[in-house]
């Protein structure tokens, strides 16, 4: 096993390399001189004067030569100095705002595979019943509702409506930081979340899992004696679990573009107000930075669910 | 007077409620046996076999599948005798592994892939037996040297895609007997292995049924495992048993012509080549088997009889005693 996290480790870091040559080519073909940033328009500047402010910041080298200085740079965390931000670091800027999208995020990620799975094995269950044709319908408008309007509606209803939770914010500004706090903060922006992503989870919890009752082994299950509810919940869920888990780590970047969307709705101190503020002031470095680290979560969740499947499937080869 | 047998089902009728009609899968039939016997089930694909077996075990597919009419009796490990029918869900549970253990016939999906093949056996010893994790598993490696596998204390825990097929089958063997059942059916259980396997696994059933004294309704679509099996055969055709007897007397003197014809459709030992050689085909009941969907009233076998007639399409034929218990569907019975 611990082999085999190694050796999922070592792709997920070759993948995280193509991903900053992917960012660094992306940026680098997109219009505009990277040394306008630098420049202050209202004060005129010779050619030569440009020329050497090219020179001092590396411009004038070939691409790959500046990708490896940057990556240099990168590997000892020292991402260069935001543009808007009069010079700031970028690393200490970027790092102070992931904490909250990651919490958010996870937080989301946890309410969708939590309610998603356990409303799939009902409706399963259920198959046909009111149960189920209730849940699958409230997947449906899960699914297909765009989540601009759930977010909206959502705050509109359970925080200025029944006032249940805070309207926006992490925490009461001025009041001591206290766990209760946080988590009322929370649990409205996860909730709304966790909505797209546990409805298709639940769908596709759903299916597998009446395919694999129909399954011999569940048959056998029945015949050896084995009551009906652990027939599901050992013989049946065990197997239909492995395709959702597939499915919860190739979405998990739908998870992060709406954690960006929820933060700004919600006024949650993450990294969207600063993504989207260094895309319209084309501020690479805090781009490149923080498009780094989210990539990097995307392939720390899928190298975790990459474990996940390895530890419920034996068949998975591990050694 | 004989004993009172393990299993006895009288009057089944079992009837699948589908689109488009009721679907009567298995009709009057009447089946015994005894402890320490092996009943034969055969005939061709969806002759109602396996849902016989299912029928006994309650395993019908649930919303589809009924018992519309008759009795199953079995006489548990116990002495006590239970109607299956009658007694409903959690007793039946309390059967089913226990009293009567099953083998099915693919090995590989019959064993669920992500458990070890020593803890899909402890299983049912744990819930029927009320044994601790460690005695059950203990006793899984037990059953896994009875039923000849080598290294059994390794085996048990590899998971079934680290079996061969042969051993696969072997395993879920261990799976049905680990309760020492009374009864053990067995559906096809030799149908999805290769030749030398099926062999095998014939002389370890007959072993172990002869070592436990146990009842074995044995399902199958071929004459020759039903020869080197069983003690008594019934031979199944759209859902009823036409024919019945012990094996010997079924297999000297057929008389229905579905078995006369079944029989004709095997080669015996040589014969296939000097058929071949002198190139005539392998004769084979001309027609097929009829629609289970509103079955027209006479005897099921008529469209493809030769002995056919005019009787034989208007009433459903009762079942012949022709003497020394064998039975036959077939009112011209003394002619075949
Ligand atoms: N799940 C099912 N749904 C509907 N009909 C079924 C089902 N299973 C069996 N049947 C019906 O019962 C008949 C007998 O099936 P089966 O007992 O499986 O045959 P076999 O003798 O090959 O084991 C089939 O021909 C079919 O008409
Ligand atoms: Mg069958």
């Amino acid at each position: 096993m611990l082999h085999y996290i190694l050796r999922r480790s070592a792709v997920g870091l070759l993948m995280l390399l193509a991903l900053t040559v992917l960012i660094f080519g992306m940026l680098r073909l997109a219009p505009g001189d990277p040394i306008d940033a630098y420049i202050n328009p209202s004060v005129p500047m010779s050619a030569s004067d440009l020329g050497a402010l090219r020179v001092r910041l590396g411009l004038d080298q070939p691409l790959p030569v500046q990708y490896f200085a940057w990556l240099g740079a990168a590997v000892t965390g020292d991402f260069g100095y935001s543009i808007q931000r009069g010079g700031e670091p970028v690393l200490p800027l970027v790092l102070g705002r992931i904490g909250p999208t990651i919490l958010l995020m996870f937080s989301g990620l946890l309410i969708a595979t939590v309610a998603g799975i356990a409303a799939g094995i009902i409706s399963a269950v259920r198959r046909n019943q009111p149960t189920d044709v209730g849940l699958s319908v409230l997947a449906f408008v899960g699914i297909s509702s765009p989540a601009f309007l759930t977010a909206l509606l959502g705050l509109y209803i359970f925080a200025v409506m029944l006032r249940w939770a805070p309207a926006g914010g992490m925490l009461t500004p001025g009041a001591p930081f206290s766990l209760t706090d946080l988590l009322a903060h929370l649990i409205l922006p996860a909730s709304l979340l966790a909505i797209g992503h546990g409805a298709l989870i639940m769908r596709y919890m759903r299916s597998s899992l009446l395919e694999v009752l129909s399954q011999d082994y569940v048959r056998t299950a029945r015949a050896k004696g084995v009551t009906e509810f652990w027939v599901i919940v050992k013989h049946a869920v065990r197997n239909a679990l492995l395709p959702v888990i597939t499915l919860i780590g190739s979405t998990i970047g739908i998870a992060i573009g709406g954690a960006i969307f929820i933060e700004s709705i919600f006024d949650w101190p993450g990294m969207g107000l600063l993504m989207v503020n260094a895309v319209l002031r084309r501020d690479y470095p805090v781009i490149m930075c923080a498009t780094l680290l989210t990539g990097a979560c995307v392939i720390i969740v899928n190298l975790l669910t990459d474990i996940a499947y390895a530890a419920v499937d034996p068949r998975i080869k591990v050694a | 007077m004989q004993p009172e047998p393990i299993l006895a089902v009288s009057g089944l009728r079992t009837v699948f409620h589908i689109a488009g009609g009721d679907v009567v899968a298995v009709r009057d039939l009447d089946l015994t046996v005894a402890a320490g016997e092996t009943v034969a089930l055969v005939g061709e694909s969806g002759s109602g076999k396996s849902v016989t077996g299912l029928s006994v075990m309650g395993l019908l597919p649930r919303g589809i599948g009924r018992i519309a009419a008759g009795t199953l009796r079995l006489r548990r490990k116990s002495g006590e005798m239970v109607e299956l029918q009658a007694i409903g869900g959690e007793a039946l549970r309390r059967v089913r592994g226990n009293d009567i253990g099953m083998v099915f016939q693919e090995p590989l999906t019959s064993l669920n892939p992500v458990y070890t093949v020593g803890e899909q056996i402890a299983e049912p010893i744990r819930i029927h037996l009320g044994r601790s994790r460690r005695e059950a598993w203990a006793q899984a490696v037990r059953l896994l040297e009875d039923v000849g596998i080598p290294d059994p204390a390794r085996r048990a825990g590899q998971y079934p895609h680290e079996l061969s097929g042969g051993m696969r089958q072997r395993a879920t063997i261990a799976m049905a007997l680990a309760c020492d059942p009374a009864l053990l059916i067995a559906d096809e259980p030799t149908t999805a292995l290769d030749v030398t396997i099926q062999a095998q696994i014939l002389d370890l059933l007959a072993r172990l049924q002869q070592e436990r004294g146990m009842g074995m309704l044995f399902v199958t679509h071929n004459l020759g495992v039903v020869a080197e099996i069983a003690d008594r055969v019934a031979v199944m055709y759209a859902g009823s048993i036409v024919e019945t007897g012990s094996v010997t007397r079924v297999f000297a003197h057929p008389r229905h012509p579905y078995t006369k014809g079944l029989m004709r459709s095997v080669p015996r030992l040589g014969e296939a080549t000097a058929l071949k050689e002198a190139g005539t085909p392998l004769p084979t009941i001309s027609g097929s088997v009829p629609s289970l969907v509103n079955l027209p009233p006479g005897c099921p076998f008529a469209p493809r009889c030769p002995y056919r007639i005019d009787a034989c399409v208007s009433a459903y034929p009762p079942l012949a005693d022709t003497g020394e218990g064998q039975l036959s569907r077939c009112i011209r019975w003394q002619e075949v």
